[in-house]
This record gives C-alpha cells, structure tokens and sequence, in this order.
C-alpha cells in the first residue's frame, strides 16, 4: 500500500497548521507557546539563578537545564503517570543538546538557566514543538543566542518521505520511519537528531532537505511571534 | 554589502543586521565572518560604524554604578547580604554602609536589619556577577520606610523614570507619593493615603503594559486627569 | 527581623484599601475556557483569575470498584506545582503544598459529590470508572485553591465518556454520554491579614497571611468541605463569618456555571 493521500489531507512538505504566541507565564523570565497541528507546548525560563549545589557551578559559564513533561492528560492513550519517566528524561536531556550549540552563557558564570517544557495536548511531535517553544522562551528571558532554533519531525510513511508526522501516521500500518530533527536555519547546524523505523542513506539526504524546508518555514513563524510581542516597542518616540 | 536594517528596528536572536567590513559590532551583537548578528530581541542602534542592539527582554544583569532596591538577608560580623532579584545576593560591607567608628562586637542589626529594604548603589562587580559589592554611602542610596514593592520589567525601567526623569515626577507630583525605582526593576513606593499609593501604582502598571504606544506622557496627563487629579505646578 | 512590607500591607488594608483596589469581598475577573485538550483528554478546561491561571484534565479509566463500595466509581484528584508556574516551585515529587491543595479540591469534588458515583458502577463489584483529574498551574498569582477546584469541576463538565470495545477503552473516541454529575460544589477561600478578611487573596496576600479557609459551598448554602490554614488560630466567631462569606461569594461564582 503506496501512501498517496495523507491522512488529514496536506501536501507531502506541508506543515500542519502553527501557531506562536510569546508571554505566556507572566512570572517566568521568559515563557511561549507553540502548537502546531494539536500538538501544544508551553514553555517558561528561569534564570540566570544561582546553581545548587554549589559544587556543580561552572566558574566559566551558566548551564542551561531543561526539563521535559507531558501532562497526565495530555496523551493519546491511558493517562500518563506524574512523574519523570525515562522517556521524559531522555527528551528532556536531548532539548537541552539540541539549544545549548545556539545559547551562549559565558556573561552568566555559576548560574543555571531553568527551560521548562510542558506538553499540554499531544498528536506527534511534542519534542520538536516543545524545542521550538523553549527557543522562543529563551529569546524572551534576553538569554544570548546566536539563532533560534526551529525544530520538527520528517519521515518516511508508506515509501513517501513527508514532512511533519501525526500521530495517525506514525501508527501507519506499513510502519513509519520518524526522524526527529531540530536546527538553527542561518548557521545550517543541526542540533537534534533522532530516528526510529529504518531509511536508505539516500532517503535520510532527502528527508533533511524536507526538514530544512519545514524549519524555515517555522522560523518565520517563531519571528513573527517575537515580533507580535515587541514590535511597537521600538517604534516610539 | 551594508546595512540591512536601520536604526530603532526590532530585531531577533539569528537576525542578520550587517554585512561586510564597515560597521562594527557593539552590545549584544556579534561578528561571524563577514556578518553582524543580533543575539537578542531588542532595537538596533546605529552609533557611526558601531552597531548595537538594545534588549527589550530578559532579567536585570547588575552594572556599576547602579542603584538597587533589595532586602536585607542576612547580617555578618562585617556586613551585610542584600537580594536583590540577581541570581546572587549582593554584600554592603561595613566600611560602605556606616561612617562612624563600630566595635568588632557591635550589633549590626542596629544599622540594618533582617527584612529591611534598602536603595543601594552597586559599587563592584566582579567574577562574572557572582560577587558584588554594595555601598549605602552616598546621597541617592536609603533605608526604605515602610511602602509597597511593585516589580516591574528592568527593560521598562527607563520608561517609568523617563527624559530627564520626567515621567517619574509627574506620578510623583500627581499622587504626592515617595516613589524610589531601581534598574534592577523593584519599585518602593510611600505615600500618606493608600488610595495615592494605588494610584501611582496603577500608574506604573499603565505604562509598563502601554511603553510601546507612542505619546506615553501624554496619555499619563489624561490619565490622572481623568482620576480628577489637578498637580501642583 | 523586620518586615515593612507586611507592616505597609496591614496599615494599607486597616484603611480599607486593597494594593489592587479591589473591595474585600471581591473576586479578580474569572474566566474560563473549554476543550483546552481535547484530542488527549475526555474532558479540559482552562480557568483564570485575574492572572493566576491553572488548567485541568479529566481521563477516565475502568478498574475494580473498592470492596467497601462496590456500587459506586470514583474520583482520584491531583495537582502538580510547575516549576514552568512560578520561581518558587521546585521540581521532584509533590511537595507538601501540593498535597493539601490536591487533598482540599478532592474534599470539596468529592464531599459535594459533584459526581454521582453509582451512575459510575459498570457491574456491581467487578467493574467501575475511575474518574481521574489533573490540574496544573500555568501562572501563580495567588488563590491556587479556587482556581485549581473551578478548573477541575470545569473540566468535569467537559468530560464525556470514551468509547469501550472488548471490555477496552478507546481513547481518542468520545461517546455523547456525558459524565454522572450531580452537584455544584464550589470552593471559596478567605484570608485573614491582619483584621482584614480578603475572599480571592493575590500573591502579597497569601504571601502575608496569617490564617486561611477555604469553604466548599453547595448551592443550597450546606458546607461540604473545609481547610484551614496559616499560623495563626481563627476564633469561632471569626470562622462564622468567612463561612458567611464564602456563602454570599460561591452564589457569585455559581453564575459560571449555568
């Protein structure tokens, strides 16, 4: 069975729709959100602040910390048990890779930047809408960053290689190759890279070439929302 | 080759404001090869060749010279530890704070107490901003008197104070209100009737949800106009 | 140890005035917003007040009744304290705040009996649903307790069976059956500060209390559940009348819900 028509109807290098919006926890440093399809993230950074234990402060730098969570409810199945899992610990541990290349924390020594992401209702992914929230977060705590970075998900479903999987596709019943990808466009670095299912090495070119595309276009997205926020500001007086 | 924005443009972290060898990179602008890149959201300002932006986001760094509103932490045998909303405490030392001769034993607590609020002045700034020192030495530095604390964004602070501080005397004279605003964001505010003190912090809250809507001042005047205010000129 | 932001928020409020200009009695603006989760979750709603901000998710699970009750389904309530929500939450397992607040709106859904518990009974002793709500704050600005019990009963509202098929659920598949309510219970909670009673208290507020109590309110005014706290004790006189209060305010907020 080819894969001609996608389930919910896009073109093969069509996102689903986004949507961007910066300030979201008015007590955080900097906090948005980002959904994209009915994947929806939340993000908010603390800090710089003082790193405990004291042992761990790098005189050097500040550390940047992220930690991932999807609410109980935010699945697509049973509830989600609170609490770390090791999935969690791993995405929350990839986040942190794939924004730490962009972020530069030489001007906060001893410090820890705190990124927390939340996922607040799920459809495939939540680690590439939660990246882009936090890098949005970032550029509203004033943390340094040489780029935002603009993350989502390219793969292989029933021989086609598509942008941006739902949850519907990666359940394909063919099986579908999920490749999980986060970049910073100008410096064309890519800071995330995850794989599940199988791919030729010549698809995979292909399939980061679709991711390229994807990140562009969701770049723009992410500046627009930054640009909503401040625009006015420096039109004045 | 040139410029690729202009002066007061928002730019964003990544954003590329310059290319080639003519201009050069100041305040939250790097170089990378031929290109100048803006590693915050804020306004680009042109200064000759100097390109800077100015951040319109993020926490309050402590700079020199600076003053401060915080709260007493912790008191020493030689000073003491001001919180001040950075990520470390920062120390007024005993030389900086009290002009007369104390005894090695002497209650500190008598100068500064636990739970006191001060405006202090940043006097140094080292190891990347892990150690600061404070001075409560000086004309502009104060132990606060009971008010209320308003935290407002540190990137607003200039709004609220003002051209020559003149957004700061019309609440000041509007709501006959003691108003201290420190760069670090924390604004004290004193005044005879609670209703003044509201007033100026209505105030405040107006032009922090509002600084980017041009003919601020004006918009202040009618303000308080409409509160029935008439200032004393 | 002095502390003249408290002294200033006493002397202020003894005048009659609260820091946002509110009266006493009364609440920030309150809205709320359904289906926030609606892909993931049976049920979901949003609620704010003023800026305080907290979301709820309902999932509905089949396990087997308690031997103590096996006719009746139940009700598991629990709130996390974000980190993302404020500077002052840490991250690891639920601290103690958020167990009494989990505790304090499980009373109150459950004492109220906002849900009709027998209509949640699949097959007497084998088979029930267990109705499981998640509240998360987004933003704190004080009075957690009301917002977190709204956004959970809110939630409930929302919520509708998923389909079952070969004694398995199908998440994702919503049936038009609606859970069993069967009350309306509402969580009202009053500080005292200094002499002054505050319904809604703010962040400063809470931040100086020194006693709290929260009332769970029926419509017909029966009290279903109660929380005090603070470090300061609370006469009976003083009780009566934040129970009073809280009456007079839940009749408020049960326009929320028409």
């Amino acid at each position: 069975m080819t894969y001609t028509q996608r389930f919910d109807g896009r073109k093969i290098d069509e996102l689903r729709p986004m949507e961007a919006k910066i300030g979201v926890v008015e007590r955080a440093t900097g906090s948005a959100m980002f959904r994209i399809g009915k994947t929806y993230a939340v993000a908010a950074v603390y800090g710089p602040r003082e790193l405990y234990p004291q042992a761990m402060q790098n005189p050097l730098k500040g550390r940047l910390r992220c930690n991932y969570n999807m609410m109980a409810f935010s699945g697509s199945g049973e509830r989600v048990r609170p609490g770390p899992s090791r999935r969690s610990k791993e995405i929350s541990l990839v986040t942190e890779k794939a924004l730490a290349p962009l972020v530069d924390l030489t001007a906060f020594p001893s410090t820890v930047i705190d990124v927390f992401v939340e996922l607040i209702q799920t459809d495939a992914g939540t680690r590439c809408a939660g990246i882009c929230a936090a890098a949005l977060a970032l550029a509203d705590a004033g943390i340094p960053m040489k780029d935002l970075v603009s993350s989502v998900a390219v793969g292989k479903v029933g021989g086609k290689i598509v942008l941006d999987l739902s949850k519907e596709e990666e359940d394909h019943p063919d099986g579908a190759t999920d490749i999980a990808v986060a970049m910073s466009t100008r410096t064309n670095q890519i800071t995330l890279l995850q794989m599940d299912g199988e791919v030729s090495a010549d698809d995979l070119k292909e399939a980061l070439q679709l991711a390229k595309k994807g990140c562009d276009a969701i770049k723009n997205v992410q500046i627009q929302a930054l640009r909503d926020r401040y625009y006015q500001e420096g039109n004045n007086e | 080759m040139g410029l690729f924005v202009q002066d007061k443009d928002i730019v964003v972290p990544g954003q590329e404001l310059a290319e080639g060898m003519d201009y050069l990179p100041s305040g939250d602008v790097i170089r990378e090869k031929d290109k100048l890149i803006s590693i915050k959201v804020g306004t680009v300002s042109i200064n000759n060749r100097f390109v800077k932006v100015i951040p319109l986001a993020g926490k309050y760094t402590p700079k020199r010279e600076d003053l401060v509103i915080g709260e007493v932490v912790n008191i020493g045998f030689s000073g003491w530890r001001i919180d001040f909303g950075w990520a470390f405490e920062g120390n007024v030392s005993l030389k900086d704070a009290v002009a007369e001769f104390v005894e090695k034993s002497a209650d500190l607590t008598k100068y500064y107490n636990l739970g006191d609020w001060v405006l202090t002045q940043i006097v140094h700034v080292a190891g990347g901003g892990k150690i600061i020192d404070l001075s409560m030495r000086g004309p502009s530095v104060r132990k606060l008197g009971p008010g209320r604390l308003v935290r407002v964004t540190p990137s607003k602070v200039p709004r609220i104070i003002g051209k020559q501080g003149s957004m700061i005397t019309l609440i000041k004279d509007s709501t006959n209100c003691k108003i201290f605003v420190g760069q670090n964001g924390y604004v004290w505010i004193t005044g005879e009737k609670p209703e003044q003190e509201l007033l100026a912090s209505e105030a405040i809250a107006k032009i922090e949800a509002e600084s980017h809507i041009s003919g601020l001042t004006d918009r202040m005047k009618v303000f308080f106009e409409e509160k029935g205010i008439t200032r004393k000129e | 140890m002095n502390n003249v932001r408290k002294d200033h928020l006493l002397a202020t409020l003894a005048k009659g005035v609260r820091y946002d200009g509110r009266s006493f009695q009364e609440y920030r603006p309150i809205s709320i917003e359904y289906k926030i989760s609606s892909k993931s979750a049976e049920g979901s709603a949003r609620v704010k007040i003023g800026k305080t901000e907290v979301v709820a998710g309902v999932k509905l699970e089949i396990g087997e009744p308690y031997p103590d009750t096996p006719n009746e389904g139940t009700l598991m309530v629990n709130v996390e304290l974000l980190p993302l929500s404020s500077p002052e939450f840490e991250s690891g397992p639920p601290g103690i705040d958020a167990m009494e607040l989990s505790r304090v709106v499980d009373r109150v859904l459950r004492e109220g009996e906002a849900l009709d518990f027998e209509k949640l009974c699949i097959e007497s002793g084998k088979k029930m649903w267990i109705v499981i709500v998640d509240i998360y704050p987004i933003n704190d600005d004080g009075n957690l307790f009301d917002a977190a019990a709204l956004a959970a009963l809110a939630a409930l509202r929302d919520t509708h069976f998923p389909a079952v098929a070969d004694e398995k659920v199908h998440y994702g598949k919503l049936t038009t059956t609606k859970l069993p309510l069967k009350h309306l219970p509402l969580s009202c909670t009053i500080v005292k500060t200094g002499d002054a009673f505050l319904a809604d208290p703010s962040r400063v507020e809470r931040e100086f209390e020194d006693a709290r109590l929260t009332v769970g309110v029926l419509k017909d005014n029966m009290i279903c559940a109660l929380q005090k706290g603070g470090d300061a004790g609370l006469t009976p006189e003083e009780i009566h009348h934040m129970i009073a209060l809280a009456q007079e305010k839940t009749q408020e907020l049960r326009r929320l819900f028409p």
